[in-house]
């Protein structure tokens, strides 16, 4: 029998990768190996309603357990690779199994940024939010009248601050940059959560630097600023960022720089080795560019499934993400990366206002709040290859459903 | 537990018993309906669970929200008047032999 397709990370782009080899055809043997001990699930909703305990973990999982079957899908969970050696095909299971491939694809995802031990990020109390695991210790200290910080100011502690918050608890969020969202967001979009935050009861501190998180015992009882402030705390969140998970990858002497470099069939440096999802580092608009989102974990899960099997095309997406704070969706297309100027676009709807950024006079991106309509259209126009002129974005009367099809001339 | 049925473009048909509360994306998901994707998990930003209600349903499923009806302008497959993002339908004793008609995409 022929050696199998072996993917390594059982997350969101490991399973759309399986399902896409078979969809296009693919009817040889098919491994799939994750560290985590649980099917394939979703991860944008740990912190938000799995966290807060309205989404149960069997809703989570991307495929029910009987699809693996009817697949043919040899899953190895609770598996973590010790080693990969591309010059005899070979994957290293922890444990002592040794699984021969015929291609490999890498879509081992990315972990927590973490603080470290020294000032106080393995104190009990502590959380980062990135497993079931995380976000399953995390749900039952969500309490009402505790106190919870939040540090780092980007999107996953502003959930997690939205959750604690409606649950009742004291929550402060700390950011060491001037505003949140200061990497991923321009400021009209960081005063429009500040706002909504503010609000909602929550204290944010910009500018304001962490000393160490304290404790007694092994366990959180606070934190100290670096302006000498002492803020007592039940319960920690740190949200700092991502990291690549691509040690493996290194460790293989596949080409690494902060993620698999991949190309834009999603081919690393070793023959017949794939990857795709966060892991990697892929040729976007003329840049190496890391993508940290569920679009991109599957559309270059896909992209790698069908460049496996012969497809000669490269991988050129429109990003796009979300997230929910209260009762406020936040749509996100294209990417903001290099834009010198940004206009607001009050929505028609009260809380409702979008975002519009340009590099030049190009739309690049769109932040939209409570405004699918802008982010609809934004979506369409970009994937379109085309533009919108920013005087018509920041114009709250101007009629911009036009754009919506292709035959619109402006 | 209710009864889902979704008609292909080809004309074949699946069913299956959905847990009320559950929303039609996910179902539709679990139980392999081609052609309803759900990118985004159910949370109103790919619109790739586009599916037409059948005509005898729709009043009873309602029509789409504000958000949901902005989303709608964006379906690969035509809009059409009983077009809902079936995430934001969920099973219920109500809609139990519900149809929803899955477009080609």
């Amino acid at each position: 029998m022929a050696d199998p397709i072996v993917i390594v990370g059982a997350g969101q782009a490991g399973a759309a990768l399986a399902a896409k080899l078979r969809a296009l055809g693919y009817a040889g043997p098919l491994a799939l190996v994750g560290e985590e001990p649980v099917l394939p699930y979703q991860r944008p909703p740990l912190s938000k309603k799995y966290v807060s305990r309205e989404l149960e973990f069997d809703r989570l999982v991307v495929r029910p357990p009987a699809w693996y079957g009817e697949q043919r899908i040899d899953l190895h969970l609770n598996s973590a690779v010790a080693a990969l050696n591309p010059a005899d095909k070979t994957v290293a299971l922890r444990g002592g199994t040794v699984l021969r491939y015929a291609k490999l694809a890498l879509t081992t995802g990315a972990r927590p940024r973490r603080l470290p031990p020294e000032i106080g990020g393995d104190l009990a109390g502590v959380f980062t939010i990135r497993s079931v695991a995380d976000a399953d210790a995390i749900a039952p200290r969500l309490q009402p009248g505790k106190r919870m910080l939040v540090i780092g100011g980007g999107y996953i502690g502003l959930e997690a601050a939205a959750v604690a918050r409606t649950k009742g608890m004291e929550v402060t969020i700390i950011e060491v940059a001037e505003r949140i969202l200061q990497r991923v967001a321009a400021p009209p979009t960081a005063d429009y959560f500040r706002a909504l935050h503010r609000t909602h009861g929550v204290i944010i501190l910009e500018s304001t630097a962490l000393a160490r998180l304290a404790g007694e015992g092994g366990r959180l009882t606070g934190t100290e600023l670096k302006d000498g402030t002492h803020l007592p705390a039940d319960l920690a969140i740190v949200g700092i960022g991502i990291l690549p998970n691509d040690d493996l990858a290194r460790a293989a002497g596949l080409s690494v720089d902060s993620g698999i470099v991949v190309d834009g069939h999603c081919r690393t440096s070793a023959p017949d080795i794939y990857a795709a999802g966060d892991c990697t580092r892929f040729p976007w608009r003329g840049e190496p560019t890391r993508l940290e989102s569920v679009q991109n974990a599957i559309d270059q899960a896909e992209h790698a499934a069908a460049a496996m099997l012969g497809e000669q095309r490269d991988y050129n997406p429109v990003p796009w993400f979300w997230s929910d704070q209260y009762d406020v969706k936040l749509q996100i297309a294209g990417l903001n990366r290099g834009y010198t100027d940004c206009v607001l676009r009050p929505g028609k709807r009260e809380g409702s206002a979008s975002v519009w950024y340009y590099r030049d006079d190009t739309l690049i991106a769109v932040d939209a709040m409570n405004d699918a309509l802008s982010y609809g259209i934004a979506k369409k126009v970009l994937e379109a290859g085309r533009s919108i002129p920013k005087a018509m974005a920041a114009d709250s009367a101007a009629d911009l459903k036009p754009f919506l099809t292709s035959s619109a001339h402006h | 537990m209710p009864k889902v049925t979704w008609i292909l473009h080809d004309g074949r048909s699946i069913s299956a018993e959905v847990a009320a509360g559950h929303n039609l994306m996910e179902a539709a998901v679990a139980n392999n309906v081609p052609d309803v994707i759900g990118e985004c998990g159910g949370c109103l930003s790919c619109a790739t669970c586009h599916v037409y209600v059948d005509a005898a349903w729709y009043e009873k499923a309602g029509g789409p929200g504000d958000m949901e009806g902005e989303m709608l302008e964006i379906t690969t497959a035509e809009r059409r008047p009983m077009s809902r993002l079936s995430c934001q339908i969920k099973a219920s004793e109500d809609l139990d032999g519900i149809v929803l008609h899955v477009p080609h995409i």
